[in-house]
């Protein structure tokens, strides 16, 4: 992001409005892991804190943002309660939230379901078997849920998948369509048109406003990708609601 | 059970009320009535809670039939409305008698409502009862749906009021957002001196605006992590249009953000014909609070501005009918009240 003047340089974290009612907590202008970990860290303290006059709060990926009732409290004091919160504590060294989970998900990549990997694989320097196994190779965060419901930004993956979005958008992605662009993957939670490029499909349904628990992942979960077969996904996605995702307490 | 029941349905119709909150974190954003004054002033014609749900009709028609006596409320974008062939003013409440058709048509743009006493009862998913279509939650309404009412606790018809003006576009004000001064100050001026119109692509997600001349942008290439995009945001996007974000825009965004228009002023944008002018002008942080709370305050007491709707009795054809029902008298009788 340039900076206009020097004076304008940010110290980070820095507080803005947003709207007439809003607050957001920006710990960083870029992804990194340190920034979103201050983001999630300082949401769940927001949310103890029951400053009065909340009324939401959520995390993106490196920032906090937080809405209040103009008629129960003023920007001053909110300010003045997010400054002295902020002060507490050095938020990028402050360990995940509590209760996450580790999600392994079968993917089936490439075949006519995910038609860009070699695609992306090509423009990260590798094969599409080398491709598949670096996606697969280790979990990844649940940086951000966004944009449409339970919908995740996984990351971070390594620098060679820092791929551009492509510069026209693919018209529709089907649900669970898996895709990459920027160092990170979306899962999608609707048929969406997108600029990223497809290169996995799942069957894990991501928001089930039916279910008791209708968003599958949460912010800071873990999610590792398991490749399987075009004929097991099929069957997978036959026979199985969740997708044929599992999950387990994480580290 | 009271029902309503679907005869000719136009697109762009849905059950509406004041949305879910608390789901950002999410990703869902809150949805509902894309103009919340209008759900407001409807709860007001009924006396009832402003969470009850309505019909919202998006610039559209409709035609639908009530299986009981039921009161509703007309409010939002202004319709011709017939209730078994019979005009009704806008902006008031009705008792429809049971078996009454009624028939809305030749809105100019914007969004119409339909409120019934009791609220239609819609199942509730995640705390309301609200389509939120880009969450596909809910449906457009079709053709012979039916809708069930829930118990009405009030009796009261035949209110009306005066709304807030906001049927012909205007003055949409605006506060800065974090990205406001990454577009130059020559680009601020020129925005809020353009004239703009509402484009004919819209949806309640979002309104694109269109003017003649130049598009807006901030420097190329510039990328802005994605963060929380809030209703009225005014992104500009890659073709430097603006697009205003509704009620059911994505939780979150990368576009810079020239402005937010403030929350009281949105439903001036929703509801602007598609003729209708528009324009932006910046107000502080501390102005904007000001005009919400005045406005919030002004809500609240939407009840107290009611008025009984007094009929012109050039608009009842059957004027005779009423004469002879109160006016049957020997004349003496008559002189003898009078006296």
């Amino acid at each position: 992001m340039p900076t206009p003047d020097i004076a304008d340089a940010p110290h980070w974290p820095v507080v803005h409005t947003i709207g007439v009612d809003g607050m957001l907590i920006s710990f960083s202008d870029t992804l990194d892991e340190a920034a979103n970990r201050a983001a999630l860290a300082f949401r769940e303290a927001l949310e103890d804190a029951g400053l009065q006059g909340v009324l939401e709060t959520s995390t993106s990926l490196a920032s906090v943002y937080l809405r209040f009732d103009l008629r129960a409290a003023d920007h001053k004091v909110m300010r003045s309660a997010l400054d002295a919160m902020l002060r507490q504590n050095d938020w990028y060294e402050t360990p995940l939230p509590s209760g996450r989970t580790l999600w392994r998900v079968p993917a089936v990549f490439g075949t006519d379901l995910a038609p860009q990997l070699d695609e992306a694989a090509a423009m990260a320097g590798l094969s599409p078997d080398q491709a598949i196994a670096a996606l697969c190779a280790a979990p990844l965060r649940v940086q951000a849920i966004g944009f449409a419901p339970g919908q995740p930004y996984l990351g971070q993956l390594p620098p060679e998948w820092d791929l551009p979005r492509q510069t026209g958008l693919t018209p529709q992605v089907p649900e669970g369509a898996l895709a990459v662009a920027i160092r990170q993957m979306v899962l999608f939670s609707v048929s969406t048109p997108t600029g990223w490029r497809h290169v996995g499909q799942t069957a894990l349904p991501l928001f089930r406003p039916d279910q008791p628990e209708p968003f599958t992942l949460r912010p800071g979960d873990d999610v590792q990708f398991v490749a399987v077969t075009r004929e097991e996904f099929e069957n997978i996605r036959r026979n199985d609601a969740l997708g044929g995702a599992t999950s387990q307490a994480a580290n | 059970m009271r029902m309503i029941k679907l005869h000719r349905v136009g697109p762009g119709i849905t059950v509406q009320d004041t949305g879910r909150e608390g789901w950002l974190s999410q990703g869902l954003s809150r949805g509902g009535a894309a103009d919340r004054l209008a759900l407001a002033e409807g709860a007001a014609l009924l006396h009832q809670p402003t969470e009850l749900a309505a019909l919202e009709i998006a610039g559209s028609f409709l035609s639908l039939e009530v299986s009981a006596p039921v009161r509703i409320a007309l409010t939002g974008a202004p319709m011709r409305a017939l209730c078994d062939g019979e005009a009704l003013v806008w902006h008031s409440s009705h008792d429809l008698p049971a078996g009454a058709r009624l028939d809305l048509s030749g809105s100019e743009g914007g969004y119409s409502y339909v409120h019934f006493g009791g609220g239609i009862d819609a199942a509730m998913t995640l705390g309301a009862r609200s389509a939120h279509l880009a969450a596909n939650l809910g449906r457009m309404l079709t053709k012979q749906d039916s809708l069930a009412l829930g118990p009405d606790s009030g009796s009261r018809a035949g209110m009306t009021f005066t709304p807030l003006s906001r049927f012909n576009g205007g003055l949409l004000r605006l506060v800065e957002t974090p990205q406001t001064k990454l577009f130059s100050p020559a680009q601020r001026t020129r925005f809020t001196q353009t004239t703009f119109r509402k484009d004919a692509r819209a949806n309640r997600m979002g309104q694109r605006l269109v003017c003649t001349g130049k598009g807006f942008g901030t420097d190329t290439g510039l990328s802005i992590l994605s963060e929380t995009i809030v209703p009225g945001d005014i992104q500009i996007t890659g073709d430097g249009a603006p697009f205003v974000l509704l009620s059911e825009c994505q939780t979150t965004g990368g576009y810079p953000r020239i402005g937010t228009v403030l929350p009281c002023d949105l439903p001036r944008l929703v509801q602007a014909p598609a003729h209708a002018d528009l324009h932006f002008a910046f107000v502080s942080l501390e102005d904007a609070v000001t005009l919400e709370r005045a406005e919030a305050d002004r809500r609240d007491g939407l009840r107290s501005a009611l008025r009984p709707l007094i009929r012109n009795p050039h608009d009842i054809p059957d004027l005779l009918a009423y004469q002879l029902v109160s006016g049957v008298t020997r004349g003496d009788e008559l002189e003898g009240k009078e006296a």
